[in-house]
């Protein structure tokens, strides 16, 4: 039998509460991700008023909690503009092609379940079992990837059907980030892959519950990796050329505004807590942790999913607050002559490590012929850049030399 | 790694102090000659000093200010002059509070307070009126007004006023800060002003 999904949710008998129960988790997933995204948005601007010494939103609830809500009520009542000049099916279209791969790829990002001791991270709901997260298809990961990609064109679109220079200049930029990036981002998770043997989150999760975090596993670069490559994917400084306010004013939302505008923002922040629970499941353990009071032994993998997810929050508030924006051909140096390579050399030194592992070769040898190899690799590679940019440098040169003999 | 060092700054700063005023709830205190909303004074015998001249309303680079004198009433007379101040609007939409109107003053009948928070919601509010202008027959205070935001101490010491050029070409005035005598606070000697000739002297005796 061809298994569809690993939830042993769907292996049984699809009856009403099954459907029901489907339906409660969709539900409970699609509240948990508007709430989170209400309060990571005030969480940002809290903690960036407190590095700023400001003291950030103060007026609407308590602590300002529910800046967010009031913000999402005054967009929500704002005129909706259409510019002249756009392409009208496109430009209305944009806002959920950015917003609906944000919130599907949340459906494989397991929040909870007991994987300790042999669990297999099921918690029972109505005498049936099932695992802590809407979908556990086989391909996993892979789908996160997929819905990453289908995001570029909502910000894609967006900017082009506008009809304006400045959206169309910062939906180029944000395609051409975000698709360079992605290769980075695939290969460092392609090591993941390699350690634990399965695309499934839920399998990988299960992989790390003995303290073995992936982090260590792979050796720590995939992940830092894998950091630096979210944080431009997600087009958050410093990466976030997108949207440079004092070059392309908003970038590829100038043009929108009212709730269209709110959509992309709620993307935006969406991703940020999508990208953080991929990391914490791929690196981190996902949920996993020491289970403290047995009584309620189904709260702590849910407390810890949530530790680490918050980490990861204000790392990516703590980068806004500290970075400044970087240039975009370094953007795009970083991206292909670093990230890429190393994250690919990280790859096969990894496999090489895996397969003296299945053929009995000392780890010893591995290791270091890997490394010397890597590091020739690297040398030559280097080695191009410079030649290009040299190359790069005489042409310049020549084109010069050649204007100036025309006059 | 030093590059890391940036974050550690960052982060120090979540345990400082916060340097923001909630401002609405809690005001800081204004400078002691702030230009801020009109008020026509009267002498300690509660007589107007407004004359009616005019020369504030010649002066006033946003024409805001509207001014007809009006010979005193022989029997009541408002002011000790000939005449006084009949008419007296200030059109606070156009007002960008210079200074210069008190400056022009001969009488240092018309001074600013050192309120500025007042924000009507129509444009006849916006247009000040003498009744509204002048200070209080008894106390001196300027008057408040509804949609006034007035604030402890903003009501004290109004009939201060610093002359920025020096007037009838005498030097000896320039950026001293003169008060005219006032109801409720008589006259106050004049401060050591704050211009440059000033504070150069000052050190040259010393």
């Amino acid at each position: 039998m061809m298994i569809i999904a690993a939830d042993p949710l769907l292996s049984s008998e699809i009856g009403f509460s099954v459907i029901a129960i489907m339906l409660l988790k969709v539900v409970i997933a699609f509240a948990l991700l508007m709430v989170s995204v209400m309060l990571v948005i005030w969480f940002e601007r809290k903690i960036v008023a407190d590095m700023h010494n400001r003291v950030g939103p103060s007026l609407a609830g308590p602590w300002g909690i529910l800046q967010t809500l009031a913000d999402g009520i005054k967009l929500f009542f704002k005129e909706d503009l259409l510019p002249e000049r756009a392409d009208r099916i496109v430009f209305r279209l944009a806002p959920y092609l950015s917003l609906v791969p944000a919130f599907l790829s949340f459906a494989i990002v397991p929040i909870g379940g007991d994987f300790t001791n042999g669990g297999d991270g099921t918690v029972s709901i109505f005498g049936h079992r099932t695992l802590l997260q809407v979908a556990d298809p086989p391909v996993g990961i892979l789908l996160f990837l997929a819905l990453s990609s289908i995001a570029v064109y909502g910000v894609m679109l967006a900017g082009w059907s506008s009809g304006s220079k400045y959206p169309l200049l910062g939906s180029v930029r944000a395609s051409a980030q975000m698709i360079s990036y992605e290769a980075a981002l695939g290969l460092s998770m392609a090591t993941v892959f390699l350690s634990s043997g399965t695309l499934s989150t839920s399998g990988i999760v299960a992989g790390q519950a003995t303290w073995n975090w992936n982090l260590v596993a792979t050796g720590v670069i995939p992940f830092v990796i894998f950091v630096i490559a979210g944080t431009a994917e997600l087009n958050r400084p410093p990466f976030d050329l997108v949207e440079a306010e004092q070059e392309l004013v908003g970038g590829f939302h100038t043009e929108y505004s009212s709730i269209r505008f709110a959509l992309f923002f709620l993307a935006e922040f969406m991703n940020m807590i999508t990208m953080s629970a991929i990391a914490v499941t791929l690196f981190l353990g996902g949920p996993n942790g020491p289970i403290l009071i047995k009584q309620i032994s189904w709260v702590w993998p849910i407390l810890w999913f949530f530790l680490k997810v918050m980490a990861f929050l204000f790392t990516f508030v703590w980068l806004r607050a500290t970075l400044p924006r970087l240039r975009y051909d370094q953007l795009m140096d970083l991206g292909w002559k670093l990230l890429i390579p190393a994250s690919l050399g990280w790859f096969l030194l990894i496999a090489a490590l895996n397969i003296g592992e299945d053929r009995g070769w000392s780890t010893f040898l591995v290791v270091p012929i890997g490394l010397l190899v890597l590091s020739f690799v690297a040398l030559l590679l280097n080695g191009a850049i410079k030649k290009a940019k040299d190359s790069n440098l005489n042409a310049a040169d020549l084109s010069e030399i050649s204007e100036g003999s025309d006059q | 790694m030093s590059y890391l060092k940036g974050f550690l700054v960052t982060f120090r700063q979540i345990f400082q102090r916060r340097v923001t005023t909630p401002y609405p709830k809690i005001k800081r205190e204004k400078p002691e000659r702030l230009h801020g909303r009109h008020v026509l004074g009267r002498y300690e015998d509660g007589m107007e000093k407004c004359i009616g001249c005019e020369l504030c309303s010649g002066v006033c680079p946003a024409d805001c200010i509207y001014v007809r004198g009006a010979d005193n009433p022989t029997d009541n007379p408002i002011s000790p002059g000939e005449r006084y101040g009949f008419v007296y609007e200030i059109n606070y939409l156009r007002c960008i509070h210079c200074d210069l109107c008190v400056e022009a003053c001969p009488t240092g009948a018309i001074t600013e307070s050192k309120m500025f928070e007042f924000s009507f919601t129509n444009r006849n509010d916006a247009i000040y009126t003498r009744e509204e202008l002048l200070v209080d027959e008894e106390t001196g205070k300027p008057k408040q007004l509804p949609w006034e935001d007035w604030r402890d101490g903003e009501d004290l010491l109004t009939s201060g006023w610093l002359r920025a050029t020096s007037p009838s070409g005498d030097a000896t005035y320039e950026g001293q800060i003169a008060w005219s005598g006032d109801l409720g606070y008589g006259v106050r000697k004049s401060e050591i002003g704050q211009s440059v000739t000033e504070s150069r002297e000052q050190e040259e005796d010393q």
